[in-house]
């Protein structure tokens, strides 16, 4: 019963980890990105190449599977995406999926479709057994790194001057433009950072789901968007809760229940979708 | 329906009256394959291994020239279809071989029957397949045929509870159908029957609750790609050491991959039709000239069926003396036997599929890298979803 308890929240946080960034560009900065699965997928390449071809130890490798996305994100930002910031949500939908459909068969053509898998160090291997409780290092590690980055990220938005100018611009660009405040560098920062967290979410989840392979972006294009929906899609507290609760209900789901399990989040995200359209953690009315 | 009858009438029609101007001494063979897409690495293995044959045994056989036209069908049934009625029609295509997946291969089973041109399945492994068209025949294997056995072999090395764990889709079920029925009928007990989600992205749950029935083996039939999730959970979770034996079809442990699973993979007992391992001077030989012409790729299951796709057209066409007419290949096939990279091997007259040793196999290092390594054999195997029916 623990060790279900305790899966549930592992998995929640690993499906934070994919989707906070996402909580970022889609949430705070409005902007449709269903590419987003595409910056996660480079994380997991460059830990998994960084480990596999230069022999990099895993956790040296976390930084680059942040850093590199994040550039990247802010040279397809300049070029792409600020471009359709005041557009309609279908052209944001049409560029972004025209991306991911280019992503797929670019890393199929250079890295194969064979999955890269990661192999932990020993540390983070094994698992700990306690009177009814069973807990896998990695899940442990998890846990603790998303909970950093949860809090992190909420201090970061809430607390400091740079939050507060990323919501006052998403909220009226005019006016914040007016005052001084740099928007385009501001969104090309934000940006950089969702991309970054997701590169960093795939990198982490790469090793839990089987590797990385080019359908990457595709395989969980499902997952990212559920927590976003649930949790509502402005700001990360609401994502991180929806993640939570996700991950212990589907864990359960499919532990308690076998053959119905894996409809379980789905038929929370319509619940959700029904009574409280702007998802459950989200102040109502925005 | 009627418009795809009539598209296939039409390309039939179309190959007859083109089929004069093709030189006489030349035989096209369609090999159509997913190359790109979710199944590329089908397609790549079966690509490497239809021209490791035409390599090793020249590219003439009785008088004609073999020559290979390599399609990418990206996995999409209408786009097969297109490519096989492009091929008979505007190629002249005497054989089609490849079908990377079941849909793919029941896709161009009414084109072989109207254009009465031989199809040669080297993948897909549904039962039903070669019951489509009297034109099909089949060098891979049946799931029913690997999961079969698995079932025997465990009732005869004592293990009676088992808890079976399969990918929710129609081979899935096929397998956890075959295994269960055999494994009940001979006295066995299927504790649970559990069905994870294609996409599944985490094991963790299903794997707990397995740990918690605590059977004697857990059954697992995985689209090969999650193999590795699975084996490294299975270990994590200490499914490995609490004396639960991990046994599946050796799709599971697909040589393509099994050398990236690392330790975790050690110890699985599979059963399959063939490993890169066979111990056989006629699999060394194959292996190694494998690994030579494709940078070190190890062969594997697929690899060798398309092999014996070709070789089986090589023998058909040396029995007709070259005549490439399909009801008479079809009749020098029915019943051909030879010996593959994989073992003795024939194709049964009655059903056009394949009959073939299925080996117990089970995960171990050999010189550094992890193999399948056969220790058991059960001779020639039928598909026993067709031996159930007769």
């Amino acid at each position: 019963m623990l060790t279900i308890l305790f899966d549930g929240v592992a998995y929640g946080m690993l499906l934070f980890l994919l989707a906070c960034g996402l909580a970022v560009t889609l949430g705070l900065m409005n902007f449709v990105n269903l590419a987003h699965g595409v910056f996660a997928m480079g994380g997991g390449y460059v830990t998994a190449l960084l480990m596999n071809r230069a022999g990099i130890p895993f956790l040296a490798t976390l930084p680059f599977a942040f850093i590199v996305p994040a550039l990247v994100g802010i040279v397809v930002e300049r070029l792409l995406y600020r471009r359709l910031y005041g557009a309609s949500p279908l052209d944001q939908v049409l560029l972004t999926i025209g991306l991911v459909l280019m992503a797929i068969p670019a890393f199929d053509y250079f890295l194969t479709d064979q999955p890269q898998q990661i192999h932990l160090p020993a540390f983070l291997q094994g698992r700990f057994e306690l009177p009814g409780l069973t807990i896998g290092a990695y899940r442990l590690f998890l846990v603790v790194v998303c909970g950093l980055i949860a809090a992190t990220l909420q201090i970061f938005l809430v607390g400091t001057r740079f939050g507060a100018q990323l919501r006052a611009a998403v909220d009226d660009r005019r006016v914040a433009a007016g005052l001084g405040i740099d928007v385009g560098r501001l969104f090309a920062i934000a940006f950089a950072i969702g991309s970054g967290l997701a590169g960093l979410g795939g990198a982490l989840a790469a090793d839990v789901v089987g590797g990385v392979d080019p359908n990457f972006p595709i395989k969980f294009l499902v997952s990212f968007l559920i927590v976003v929906a649930v949790g509502g899609s402005r700001g990360v507290a609401g994502a991180f809760f929806g993640a939570l609760l996700l991950g212990v209900l589907d864990v359960a789901g499919k532990y308690y229940v076998p053959s119905i399990g894996a409809f379980v989040i789905y038929a929370v995200m319509v619940t959700t979708l029904l009574i409280r359209p702007q998802g459950l953690f989200a102040k109502s009315g925005t | 329906m009627t418009s795809n009858r009539r598209i296939s009438i039409l390309a039939a029609a179309a190959a007859l009256v083109a089929g004069p101007a093709f030189a006489d001494d030349v035989v096209t063979v369609g090999l159509i394959l997913p190359m790109t897409g979710q199944s590329a690495t089908t397609g790549k293995q079966e690509q490497a291994g239809a021209n490791l044959y035409i390599q090793l045994h020249g590219d003439t056989v009785a008088g004609k020239k073999i020559v290979l036209e390599v399609k990418d069908d990206t996995g999409a049934p209408d786009v097969t279809k297109r490519l096989a009625q492009d091929l008979i029609a505007n190629d002249g295509a005497k054989a089609l071989m490849g079908f990377g997946l079941t849909p793919l291969a029941l896709a161009v089973a009414p084109i072989a029957t109207e254009a009465k041109v031989p199809e040669i399945v080297t993948a897909a492994a549904t039962a039903m397949i070669t019951e489509k068209s009297p034109y099909i025949v089949r060098t891979s294997f049946t799931l029913p045929q690997a999961a079969a056995p698995m079932a025997q072999w465990c009732l005869k090395n004592a293990i009676h509870k088992v808890v079976t764990l399969v990918a929710d889709y129609g081979p899935g079920n096929d397998a956890e159908k075959w295994f269960g029925d055999v494994f009940e009928k001979g006295g066995g007990q299927i504790v649970e029957k559990i069905r994870t989600p294609l996409k599944a992205p985490d094991f963790a749950p299903f794997l707990q609750r397995v740990k918690d029935d605590a059977p004697e083996a857990l059954f697992v039939f995985l689209p090969s790609g999650q193999g590795a999730a699975f084996m490294k959970e299975f270990a994590e979770r200490g499914l490995d050491k609490s004396g639960i034996r991990l046994i599946a079809t050796g799709d599971v442990t697909d040589d393509d991959q099994l050398a990236d699973m690392g330790d975790p993979a050690l110890g699985v007992v599979t059963t399959h039709h063939y490993s890169a391992a066979h111990d056989s001077s006629e699999n060394k030989a194959f292996v190694a000239a494998f690994e030579k012409a494709n940078n070190g790729m190890r062969p594997n299951f697929m690899a060798v069926a398309a092999y014996d796709g070709m070789a089986l057209l090589y023998q058909a066409l040396d029995k007709t003396k070259g005549a490439t007419d399909g009801d008479a290949l079809i009749a020098a096939m029915r019943g051909m036997s030879w010996t593959s990279p994989r073992g003795p091997v024939s194709i049964d007259p009655d059903t056009r599929d394949i009959v073939q040793n299925i080996y117990v196999r089970k995960v171990e290092k050999v010189d550094g890298a992890l193999y399948n390594v056969e220790f058991d054999t059960i001779p020639a195997v039928k598909d026993p979803y067709k031996a159930a029916k007769n």
